[in-house]
């Protein structure tokens, strides 16, 4: 099946084409179908997982290359088909995932007027996903990012009537734009320094470029990454993008596209690694935005928002592990996430399907009664998120910590542990006060439907369970599976690098304070939110100016909107309403005008009067013999 | 004795051709015209072109002229003609070209005939003027000349077509 | 002492010039006509002055043509104006303006 894998991509595909041209027709069976196709895909996904294992290690690498696409002098760009351990566990948790999320959204998406054109793109989408992570050059790779970014925006402003929803989705769009386009100058950069884009050509050689050429390139492709994955600069669009369906937010600003620029990371580590400065600036950005974000999210008043924050807020952990050199845990960690936060989002989903739209946590409260499968589930996703032992995110956020203070980062490692301690306090808070307490509304709730439920549990599972997965940095079975492609002669973490230094603690106390930290968030939570001991909403009021604060990111979007936002609208409607009206309409016009009013002037020499003419004819003859006569 | 009899003619041919512009009342104009072809006449007996002065006087004189009044007294358009000039700049304008063409062509008379010189001999014409001018007549010229009798056909045809047809009043008969 | 042939022609062009003027300074189209006349009457007196300094008749056979069309063009010129006259009742030639812009 290893050879039959391009049909992972090739069904959705196909799907999407069908149901954007016959989605009248076929309106009833398209959310069936889109789900149909992509479940294909994971079976097939599966099944060329199984074929993998089953070979030796050596042989795990397989490139297909499917049919020739750009060959113009010396730019060659095939389509083809890279498949190795790292594409094989990324395809395979996107379609399992993307598979229980199209189920899900056949019932949250039923009576929607568009409901067809939706499943269309969200077809589309895990197309361009799988072909994102199984290019083999980064021009295939790059279709593959313009792809998911298109499908992410035609599904945040999915409901385009509402204007915050068109606009959300333009934001995610151009905010995206900038570090896709750096990203294209990191591949010509590549292309100039290496001859090729094909990955075959370029990690090999990568170990040999010369430390500039190499923090360039890296620089640049993880400005793509940043884009992407939300990271601080690039973040902005994140929360806003919970504008669109709910189903849309679980896979692709959960599970999926945000994690593509993580992959992007570990797929081009060898460039990386050539540039030890570009690695710290990685694990820097991901420390710093974790925090940021962790307490962004604190502030958050809609539900579907705090997650989003947390999403942001654990990708910046993913790429703390991977500027630590620690790549396999932060795969690891994207895995666990995918199943625990796109069971929180759905779960999310699940409340506004009971609300009718409601997911203002201030205006919810004691859903439990009513919803509890829901809530046993969102508290399950909550739990592995929190970091607390024996859930999957337990595993992979303490690798990640344990990584950060192995490789001499111990300044990283502590971020990481308030970072903890945060998490567990804001999915405390958001469990609290949107499914406990006296409810704060008059709304009749009730639980969601099969189609709903049954993804959601399915995910829990691997909330629940995902750990074993990797049960150890060493010895667990993602680890071992992914990590010959990261052994070379680069070894994470041996670059000296200027805050490296021996580290801090030794590995058991580091498990102990992260699981204490996840509890003193969970316990703080619950005195402040629990509706017992403290009265949070006097509390809210009386330090309203951090909860402002905080609420709005630390005021990042304002300060872009004053910085960029304003300026650019003020040249547009400088250049629309004056230049173009006075300068280049006037032009135009001018030039109009100005024959007419010549026109106007000649004319007058048709005075009709024959004497007139007459003037004209002496006129004439005179200046004749004035010529004839100087001749002579 | 040539002399005397042209620098006493040219006043009065000037004379009355600039008369003839200012007059208001156009029978006047005609008659100074005539006068004024009456000493073309003398002008042309100077310069031994004595068929084409008899000419002038029939045909010129004579004929054209007295056609001129014709119409002038057919017409009644010997009413006085307004002074005032409506075209802006029309008269300083026609009097300045006019000026600069005398100019012009008196230089042009310079530079070429030159404007004292060339007294000639007399005519070689033996036999007279209108001999001479018959002889050339009818044998080198006789073509154009037979073409001018129809040109004066035709234009006798037409001046009575275009007379006839928009006259009004004058019912529609057929052609004689 | 015969007179020089330059002062035939100087004559000849005072004459054509004050046609020129008569034509574009009167309103009266007859009037016009006649400076018209005047002007090709002083075209004929230079041919009949150039036949002379040249010694041939040739000069004033063409002064003879130019007599002979003349009259032909007065015929048609006049019938013109008659017809017009009795279309518009004036004879003044800045009211033939129609074809104007």
């Amino acid at each position: 099946m290893i050879e039959k894998l391009w049909l992972a991509p090739a069904l959705p595909l196909a799907g999407a084409v069908l149901l954007l041209l016959f989605g009248r027709p076929l309106r009833r069976v398209a959310g069936g179908l889109a789900a149909a196709l992509v479940g294909g895909s994971f079976v097939v996904a599966l099944l060329a997982l199984r074929d993998v294992l089953a070979s030796p290690e050596e042989a795990r690498l397989v490139v297909v290359e499917l049919f020739d696409w750009i060959s113009a002098g010396s730019l060659i760009a095939p389509v083809e088909m890279r498949v190795d351990a790292l594409s094989m566990v990324m395809v395979t948790m996107v379609t399992g995932v993307a598979f229980l999320i199209h189920m899900y959204s056949m019932d949250y998406m039923h009576g929607d007027p568009r409901y067809p054109r939706f499943f269309a793109y969200m077809n589309l989408f895990v197309a361009s996903m799988l072909i994102l992570v199984l290019a083999n050059n980064f021009v295939l790779l790059f279709v593959g990012w313009e792809g998911v970014g298109l499908c992410s925006y035609l599904l945040i402003s999915f409901w385009f009537e509402r204007k915050p929803a068109a606009d959300a989705g333009k934001k995610a769009f151009i905010v995206t734009r900038i570090g896709d386009t750096l990203m294209l100058i990191g591949v010509f950069l590549i292309f100039a320094t290496f001859g090729s884009v094909r990955f075959d050509d370029v990690f090999p050689a990568a170990s040999g470029l010369a430390e500039g050429t190499a923090t360039a390139i890296a620089l640049l492709l993880f400005a793509g990454a940043v884009g992407k994955s939300a990271q601080v600069p690039l973040h902005t669009w994140l929360p806003d993008a919970m504008e669109g369906p709910t189903p849309v937010s679980a896979l692709i600003h959960a599970a999926t596209m945000v994690t593509a620029g993580v992959y992007l990371v570990v797929r081009t580590h060898t460039i990386f690694e050539a540039s030890p400065d570009a690695l710290f600036v990685v694990a820097v950005v991901g420390a710093v935005t974790a925090v940021y974000a962790a307490t962004s999210a604190l502030g958050q008043d809609d539900l579907k928002r705090v997650l989003a924050y947390s999403t942001i807020s654990q990708l910046g952990l993913m790429f703390l592990a991977a500027g630590v050199g620690a790549y396999a845990i932060a795969i690891f960690h994207l895995i666990t996430h995918a199943f625990f936060k796109a069971l929180m989002f759905l779960g999310a989903g699940s409340v506004m399907h009971a609300t009718d739209g409601e997911i203002d946590m201030t205006r919810l409260g004691g859903l439990r009664r009513s919803m509890p499968v829901t809530t046993t589930l969102f508290i399950l996703g909550g739990l592995a998120l929190a970091g607390i032992p024996l859930f999957a995110g337990f595993f992979s956020k303490d690798q990640i910590l344990a990584a950060a203070n192995e490789a001499g980062y111990g300044g990283l490692s502590i971020v990481a542990l308030v970072v903890s301690g945060l998490t567990a306090l804001y999915v405390t808070r958001a469990t609290l006060l949107t499914f406990f307490g006296r409810p704060r509304h008059q709304l009749h709730p009730h639980e969601s439907p099969v189609l709903m439920t049954v993804p959601m549990a399915l995910l829990g599972v691997g909330a629940a369970f995902g750990g074993l997965l990797g049960l150890s940095a060493t010895t667990g079975r993602l680890h071992t599976f992914l990590s010959p492609m990261f052994a070379g002669p680069h070894t994470p973490g041996m670059e000296v690098s200027a805050l490296r230094a021996a580290p801090l603690f030794s590995e058991g106390a580091l498990v102990a304070t992260a699981v204490a930290a996840a509890l003193v968030g969970i316990v703080l939570g619950w005195v402040v939110y629990g509706d017992r001991l403290v009265d949070w909403t006097a509390l809210r009021v009386r330090m309203g100016w951090l909860h402002t604060t905080l609420a709005r990111g630390w005021y990042l979007d304002d300060v872009y909107g004053a910085l960029l936002v304003m300026p650019g609208k003020a040249a547009s409607a400088f250049l629309a309403y004056v230049f173009d009206q006075r300068v280049i309409d006037g032009a135009v016009n001018g030039v109009g005008l100005a024959v007419s009013r010549l026109a106007g002037a000649g004319r007058r020499v048709q005075s009709g009067l024959v004497r007139t003419y007459a003037l004209g004819f002496l006129l004439g003859a005179v200046a004749l013999l004035v010529f004839v006569l100087v001749r002579t | 004795m040539d002399l005397i009899v042209f620098w006493v003619t040219a006043p009065i041919s000037v004379g009355a051709a600039a008369l003839m512009l200012l007059q208001r009342n156009a029978v006047h104009a005609a008659l100074l015209l005539v006068l004024n072809q009456f000493t073309l006449a003398v002008f042309f007996v100077l310069l031994d072109a004595h068929f084409l002065a008899a000419v002038q006087v029939i045909v010129y004189a004579g004929a054209i002229m007295v056609l001129f009044l014709f119409v002038i007294m057919l017409l009644g358009v010997d009413r006085e003609e307004v002074l005032r000039e409506r075209i802006r700049g029309q008269r300083p304008l026609a009097v300045f070209l006019g000026v600069l063409m005398v100019a012009e062509l008196v230089l042009a008379v310079r530079l070429g005939v030159g404007l004292l010189g060339s007294a000639v001999p007399p005519m070689a014409q033996p036999q007279g003027n209108v001999r001479a001018v018959a002889e050339a007549l009818f044998t080198r010229y006789v073509f154009p000349f037979e073409v001018t009798s129809v040109l004066l056909i035709v234009a006798a045809i037409g001046a009575m077509v275009l007379a006839r047809r928009k006259a009004r009043g004058i019912p529609e008969e057929a052609a004689p | 002492m015969r007179t020089p042939i330059g002062y035939f022609l100087v004559l000849s062009g005072l004459l054509f010039s004050i046609g020129s003027v008569g034509v574009l300074v009167r309103r009266n189209a007859l009037v016009i006509f006649m400076s018209i006349e005047l002007q090709l009457n002083a075209v004929n007196l230079a041919l009949i002055a150039f036949s002379r300094r040249l010694g041939e008749v040739d000069g004033q056979i063409l002064a003879f043509f130019s007599m002979v069309v003349a009259a032909a063009e007065v015929v048609v010129g006049l019938a013109i104006i008659v017809a017009i006259f009795q279309r518009r009742r004036t004879a003044n030639v800045d009211d033939a303006s129609v074809l104007r812009w």
